[in-house]
């Protein structure tokens, strides 16, 4: 067990500092609550883009990707100090999250070799931004009820239905489409798993306004979307398979990487020292004291737990469930936080009297917080996936398991 | 970087489950609840042959010169099975305490006795509800102690004690008591584990000697260390109730299913599992500042214990809950884990404390991203 670097690692950290001093700025303290993680316009695309297609000009994205597909070889440690790294730099919110870190680990295992040469390099740069299309109104936490068809023709497959909840729809490039292919079968049978062009004049994306305010999410709808055989990633009716694969990452890259940025409790311990609660500066009170330190072991906490998880991949082990645990405890502790945050200006709590403010950043950060427990697979989700693969418990009843779908 | 065990680290948590395993079962435990005898010598003993109690002692000082990391093996393993042993007071407090503050008389004439199971050396850093160094009223003047400590765990069965008491100038410091000095008057007291005896140890002009290295940095340092350790036997605690729960969840039926597979059951399951994660990331890293002498450690032990302490109240209240009717008697094993929980808790202080050591570290710390 050891925190620190290894000689090879403090090398590589220097490096990553010394690149990243070279290239951006050191976070200021108007950054500290990161207010969005996804970009949501398209000047944050763009600068997003230019980030990325830097970083990857000079190695330093998708470090743990093959050298094949343009990645750096790096091991899952050095991911770690590059978070870490990168972290203390204000740099444009990600857009490539499900690009990286759900579609590129998706293709590595399913795709064939002209999908991996096509897409992954691609990824990487930044040139081509991925959403994922898998929920839809009536299938969310249950995926697997998925309506949008895909039907053979001839040599394609031709797409139609309706998708809901697409993170960064509305300035992707492509795609990654769970559809169901065959209706004769249960419900987890019949699906497929394709790859789309979101230029396509098929596809319609509206954005929806989230209780944040931003519009960072879609509905997506598709309306006879024309795609070729070699569109499709794994086999037929294996889409669920794939669709794990994909759902795994995504558990995965939240908990480790939300988990190194976004606000600090400790910011907290400034702010209660600015205003005052019950006559006295708030960082003298009881309650807030018990609540800051409480929200600070948790936090470590979590950053911790994502530590063991990289140790894990750097051993050979697969990402598994843990995955869960970050996922699980991430949303709440940020709803949390943000409550906190707001409550501190008392009587004023959530009023905002300048942009930017300590209320405005707090406030922003409470009305994110809700989305971070659904998304991903909400939280009684992850409870549900720790207590059976993980606790080993028995399993929900599923009184559609063995139903064709065309039946339910 | 590496947050993990290593494979030499993995064979010895095998080798000590096994044998800890053979010794402090839950029948045991059971036994000594009602039996209100309190040590379990003979686990202390195996552990002693084993040579496991100079586990963090040097060579030369008798032990097998290993560190932290594998003492906080040795803790969670002792957790797991809820010994009845001083691991605490003895091997996470009165060891380096010699080690870091003490002479090499000191050292010479009392870790050969711990080593072997001997010497017992009790820890009395508790008056007044409070902790050494912030809480302390028991005095030193010429080598003489006198003043009352309470509670002091194994304080009835030790053969020494390590007592925080203030020096002629009025600071805070380490002496060492023998317990069968003149003035010494020990009663037993009832904690709520009573397979972790405590007891109210007062000093009437005994005679002690001063650890020299020991200041209240020093103080301060040795209950980080603790802090951390503990975490590791908590963690091992809320760890085994959570299997035991988990597997009466799978066993008991109700409504024709077992009730593991009710998602109100599942579910807090899974919160106790996520909880006890947390700890034990946090314990992780309490365990390699404790190593490394990391200066962060005080932050690492007071997140280590905040979320430690967490999780095992959560995971026993629970347990017992998810036990339904069995849970609430006495015969059955979740209040045991609740009880020795709360012993844990009691020893080196529950979260106020702990809160106000982390808030008062941080308070100096630069906050912006470092
Ligand atoms: C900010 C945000 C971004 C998103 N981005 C994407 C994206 O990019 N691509 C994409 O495909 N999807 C995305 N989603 C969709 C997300 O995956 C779903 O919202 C989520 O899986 C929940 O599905 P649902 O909304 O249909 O809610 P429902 O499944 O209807 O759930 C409603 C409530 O019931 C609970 N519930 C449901 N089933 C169970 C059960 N078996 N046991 C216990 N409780 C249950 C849920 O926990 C929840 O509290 C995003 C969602 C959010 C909020």
């Amino acid at each position: 067990m050891d925190f620190s670097d290894s000689p090879e690692e403090a090398a590589f950290r220097a490096k990553a500092r010394e690149w990243l001093d070279a290239n951006a700025t050191l976070r200021d303290g108007s950054e500290k609550v990161q207010d969005h993680f996804m970009a949501r316009d398209a000047d944050e695309v763009a600068r997003a883009r230019d980030w990325q297609a830097r970083k990857a000009e000079a190695g330093w994205a998708g470090l743990t990707w093959p050298r094949a597909f343009g990645g750096r070889g790096a091991t899952p440690i050095e991911q770690v100090i590059w978070n870490q790294e990168e972290g203390r730099y204000a740099v444009p919110p990600n857009a490539f999250l499900i690009g990286i870190g759900l579609v590129g680990p998706t293709v590595m295992i399913h795709g064939t070799e002209d999908q991996k040469t096509a897409i992954l390099p691609r990824a990487l740069t930044g040139e081509n931004i991925w959403c994922q299309l898998f929920s839809e109104p009536a299938a969310g936490s249950d995926l697997a009820g998925i309506r949008t068809r895909a039907r053979r023709d001839g040599n394609d497959w031709v797409i139609s239905g309706q998708k809901v909840w697409t993170s960064g729809a509305h300035y992707s490039s492509h795609g990654i489409l769970l559809a169901r292919t065959d209706p004769s079968v249960p419900k987890h049978k019949g699906m497929t798993m394709f790859l789309v062009d979101m230029s396509d004049p098929a596809i319609e994306t509206r954005p929806i306004r989230q209780i944040s305010g931003g519009a960072s999410f879609n509905e997506v709808f598709i309306d006879d979307l024309r795609v070729p055989d070699s569109a499709r990633l794994g086999g037929e009716s294996e889409g669920w398979k794939v669709a794990l694969t994909t759902l795994m990452n995504e558990r995965f890259s939240i908990s480790v990487g939300r988990a190194s940025g976004g606000a600090r409790a400790e910011e907290l311990i400034d702010l209660a020292a600015r205003v005052e609660r019950n006559g006295r500066p708030a960082i003298e009170d009881g309650e807030a004291r018990a609540r800051i330190a409480d929200f600070i072991a948790r936090q470590r906490g979590l950053e911790f737990t994502s530590y063991r998880v990289m140790t894990s991949l750097s051993r050979g082990e697969a990402p598994g469930e843990e995955g869960s645990i970050g996922k699980l405890l991430l949303g709440k502790l940020r709803q949390e936080m943000g409550a906190f945050g707001m409550e501190l200006a008392g009587t004023a709590a959530g009023v905002s009297t300048a942009a930017g403010d300590d209320t405005a950043r707090w406030r922003n950060e409470y009305l994110t917080a809700p989305g971070n427990r659904v998304a991903g697979g909400s939280d009684e989700i992850q409870r549900t996936i720790i207590g059976e693969r993980i606790l080993g418990l028995p399993p929900e009843i599923r009184v559609d398991k063995n139903v064709p779908f065309s039946e339910l | 970087m590496n947050f993990g065990f290593s494979e030499e680290q993995d064979t010895i948590r095998e080798t000590l489950a096994r044998m800890l395993g053979d010794h402090a079962t839950l029948e045991v435990a059971h036994n000594r609840l009602d039996s209100g005898e309190g040590f379990d010598t003979a686990t202390w003993s195996a552990l002693a042959e084993g040579g496991w109690l100079g586990l963090a002692m040097s060579e030369e000082e008798g032990g097998s010169g290993m560190g932290a990391v594998e003492l906080a093996i040795l803790a969670e393993e002792i957790g797991r099975c809820l010994a009845a042993v001083p691991f605490i007071p003895v091997l996470c407090m009165a060891v380096p305490a010699l080690q870091s503050a003490g002479t090499d008389d000191q050292r010479k004439s009392l870790l050969p006795g711990i080593a072997e199971g001997r010497t017992i050396i009790a820890t009395a850093l508790a008056e007044g509800g409070g902790l050494a160094p912030d809480t302390v009223s028991a005095k030193v003047t010429r080598d003489r102690l006198s003043g009352q400590k309470t509670p002091v765990t194994f304080g009835a069965e030790a053969t020494h004690a390590l007592v925080a008491a203030t020096d002629e100038e009025g600071t805070p410091r380490l002496y060492l008591a023998d317990l069968s000095a003149s003035g010494v008057t020990t009663r037993a007291l009832d904690p709520v584990d009573r397979t972790r005896p405590a007891a109210e140890i007062v000093f009437d002009n005994t005679p002690v000697e001063l650890l020299p290295g020991s200041d209240p940095a020093a103080i301060k340092r040795l209950l980080d260390g603790a802090a951390v350790l503990a975490a590791f036997e908590q963690i091992g605690l809320a760890e085994r109730v959570l299997a035991l729960t988990t597997a009466y969840a799978r066993e008991r039926h109700a409504f024709g299913r077992p009730i593991g597979g009710f998602q109100a059951v599942k579910h807090r399951l899974a919160d106790m599992f996520a909880k006890i994660e947390l700890a034990r990331s946090n314990a992780f890293f309490g365990a390699w500042a404790l190593a490394s002498g990391d200066n962060r450690l005080p932050e690492a032990a007071a997140v280590a214990r905040l979320t430690a302490l967490d999780a095992v109240q959560f995971a026993t209240e629970e347990s017992i809950q998810l036990h339904g009717g069995v849970g609430f008697t006495w015969a059955a094993n979740p209040h045991l884990f609740l009880r020795r929980g709360w012993q844990l808790k009691a020893e080196l202080g529950p979260t106020a404390i702990w809160r106000e050591r982390l808030l008062g570290h941080l308070a100096d710390a630069p906050r912006t991203a470092s």
